[in-house]
């Protein structure tokens, strides 16, 4: 006897048990086809031993002429001059700024539109609400890289604000990556909200509280997980975002000591250094690949960090 | 047997329980804050396509898409752009999705779950969702560079970086939509005689195509717009020739965006506005077509 139906979870949980095992002659035909659809999933795997060795292979032939400790502590990035210097700081720095401006708009203006959606928007109004917020996520980022530059750089910092920039900022790029990544926050987040049991709601609400401190004080401690993984998923967005920081943030490798002056983060140096038609086997075509393992491993790292949180909040209740 | 939701009766949700003091100044105060947070992000994308239009209609003429790029802007156009994005996507579409649908079929229906290397894979998937798109670029350019192709910026190698892109979320979504097939329609086939296989070609994979469909428009128009592996194959922009085949140079409508918006001209800058509206409205339609089939074909158990 089913009480509730069995309803398709996320492509993570572990699935149905495989069904029974099938009794009767042996299907030659189907045991190629079976065979061609495992070939299909073991490439998934292929992919990411390339990725590996793609990336590796390169960044070895870099290391080799530079040291790993000059790369990862140099202060100074000039892949391209006389006196080349390889010191990915200057890349770091400008890979923060930008994420941490993202971030500083993406994790409230997401978590407070997810609250909405998830605890006080009717069914009807959520399911209108919610596609309208993720228009944002689908708009191609070379759009929102020309909105930054034109815009938000150009119109509101320097003609509205007379700030004192230039042409590019590492906080026009920031602020509109930042909303790039609200619907990736506030849709895994009311996720994680929405599972919290109802019961947990209605105890609330019998001791008195109100529906702001329902959401505040028991259903956000009890989505944490859910809600960490979310922020963590936008970090690696924000890290990984290449055509907004390309085009707002300007191409310059400095270090970045505030937020009006422009950067050239990981990214953007790779997609500037492609333009430039490097050769293969070049020690500037095996730096591209240097920073492409940094930048691969960094979010794997943080997306490793990301699916444990998932997993805990999933087996919660 | 019926079930709760079967019978009709749905169960008690929270919007049905009653909170009390919903008026204190705090409470009106959060619910301000929290409206505030979704109007920002409303009108956020209000004013990008208000912009946009303003900048880019009075070139959004006939002449966008019947001339070719040139060093002057008065008789530029991105004909070349937009015959290349639809080569590139036409090709990522047909090596991707049938790879995607396969790989995912394999998961849900014939791979032991209790299995370590099921499991990798799975893990691998969800991963690989997860890649900044410009590694893909950098594994295309060494690829290509490993075949020893001279010139990299080529439709197959711009189809190849934007197809591993979006083959884990062909499988994530091919993965929902067969699940959502309820385990009775695959015993039922079996009890009928019908082979495992049977069963997944005549029921279940009818039965999830609207799913399918979804998942793969949109992970189609997410490759639209996508402009950072291919600008790292070296794009062309500068292309007085209609791409025609897989070998042919490309460029795309992102990539041509991309290149006019770092020009300092103004008349460039209206181009890269005139081609972002073209886009976007190529990524509503598509988005809309998605919504569309979910809404229309998609089966209620």
């Amino acid at each position: 006897m089913t009480l509730v139906k069995e309803s398709g979870g996320p492509a993570s949980a572990p699935g149905r048990p495989a069904t029974a095992q099938f009794k009767g002659r042996k299907r030659y035909g189907e045991m190629i086809i079976v065979t061609v659809l495992r070939a299909a999933a073991i490439l998934t795997v292929l992919t990411t031993i390339g990725i590996v060795l793609a990336l590796l292979i390169p960044a070895l032939g870099f290391f080799r002429e530079v040291p790993v400790t000059d790369f990862l502590f140099g202060d100074r990035w000039a892949p391209r001059f006389a006196d080349a210097s390889f010191g990915v700081i200057p890349l770091i720095t400008a890979t923060m700024w930008t994420t941490c401006i993202a971030l500083l708009v993406a994790i409230p203006i997401g978590l407070g539109a997810a609250v909405l959606l998830s605890e006080y928007a009717k069914p009807g109004l959520r399911k209108t609400l919610k596609p309208i917020l993720e228009i944002l996520a689908g708009v191609p980022t070379v759009v929102y890289g020309y909105f930054a530059l034109t815009f938000v750089q150009g119109t509101i910092f320097r003609d509205w604000l007379s700030l004192e920039t230039g042409a590019f900022s590492v906080l026009a790029a920031g602020l509109v990556m930042g909303v790039m990544i609200v619907p990736t926050i506030a849709s895994i987040s009311e996720d994680a909200m929405n599972a919290v049991p109802q019961s947990l709601r209605q105890g609330s609400a019998a001791l008195g509280a109100n529906r702001m401190q329902t959401s505040i004080r028991v259903v956000f401690p009890a989505a944490l997980s859910g809600i960490v993984a979310a922020v963590v998923l936008g970090v690696s967005r924000a890290i990984g975002e290449t055509m907004i920081v390309a085009l707002a943030a300007g191409n310059q490798a400095r270090i970045v000591g505030g937020p009006l002056e422009e950067g050239q983060t990981m990214t953007g140096f790779i997609a500037n250094a492609a333009l430039g038609d490097s050769r293969v086997g070049s020690l500037e075509y095996d730096t591209l690949f240097a920073v492409g393992l940094l930048l691969f491993l960094l979010t794997l790292l943080i997306n490793f960090i990301s699916i444990q949180f998932v997993r805990r909040f999933r087996e919660e209740y | 047997m019926t079930s709760i939701i079967d019978s009709g009766t749905k169960p008690l949700g929270h919007r049905r329980s009653k909170f009390s003091g919903e008026k204190t100044p705090q409470a009106l105060i959060f619910l301000i804050l929290i409206w505030a947070c979704l109007a920002f992000s409303f009108l956020f994308l209000l004013i990008l396509i208000v912009t946009t239009f303003i900048d880019g209609a009075d070139r959004f003429t006939l002449d966008l898409f019947t001339e070719y790029p040139a060093s002057s802007p008065d008789r530029a156009g991105a004909r070349p752009a937009i015959i290349g994005s639809a080569w590139v996507i036409g090709t990522t579409a047909v090596l991707t999705i049938p790879l995607g649908v396969a790989a995912a079929i394999h998961l849900e229906e014939f791979a032991d779950k209790r299995k370590w290397y099921n499991r990798v894979i799975e893990l691998n998937v969800q991963n690989l969702a997860a890649v900044p798109a410009i590694v893909y670029g950098l594994l295309a350019l060494a690829v290509l560079s490993l075949m020893g192709v001279q010139n990299k910026n080529i439709v197959i190698g711009g189809a190849l970086a934007l197809g591993l892109l979006i083959l884990p979320v062909i499988i994530i979504s091919t993965r929902e939509a067969i699940r959502s097939v309820p385990i009775e329609i695959r015993q039922g086939s079996m009890a009928l005689g019908a082979s495992r296989w049977q069963t997944v070609w005549r029921q279940v994979l009818p039965a999830s195509v609207p799913g399918i469909a979804t998942g793969s428009i949109l992970a189609l128009s997410r490759a639209l717009g996508e402009a950072a592996p291919l600008l790292v194959l070296g794009a062309l922009v500068f292309l007085s020739f209609d791409p025609n085949g897989l070998l042919s140079g490309f460029t795309t409508m992102p990539i041509q965006i991309f290149d006019w918006t770092s020009r300092p001209q103004a008349g460039f800058q209206e181009l890269a506005a005139a081609t972002s509206i073209l886009l976007l409205g190529l990524l509503v339609i598509m988005n809309g077509l998605a919504i569309f089939i979910r809404n229309r074909f998609q089966t209620r158990w």
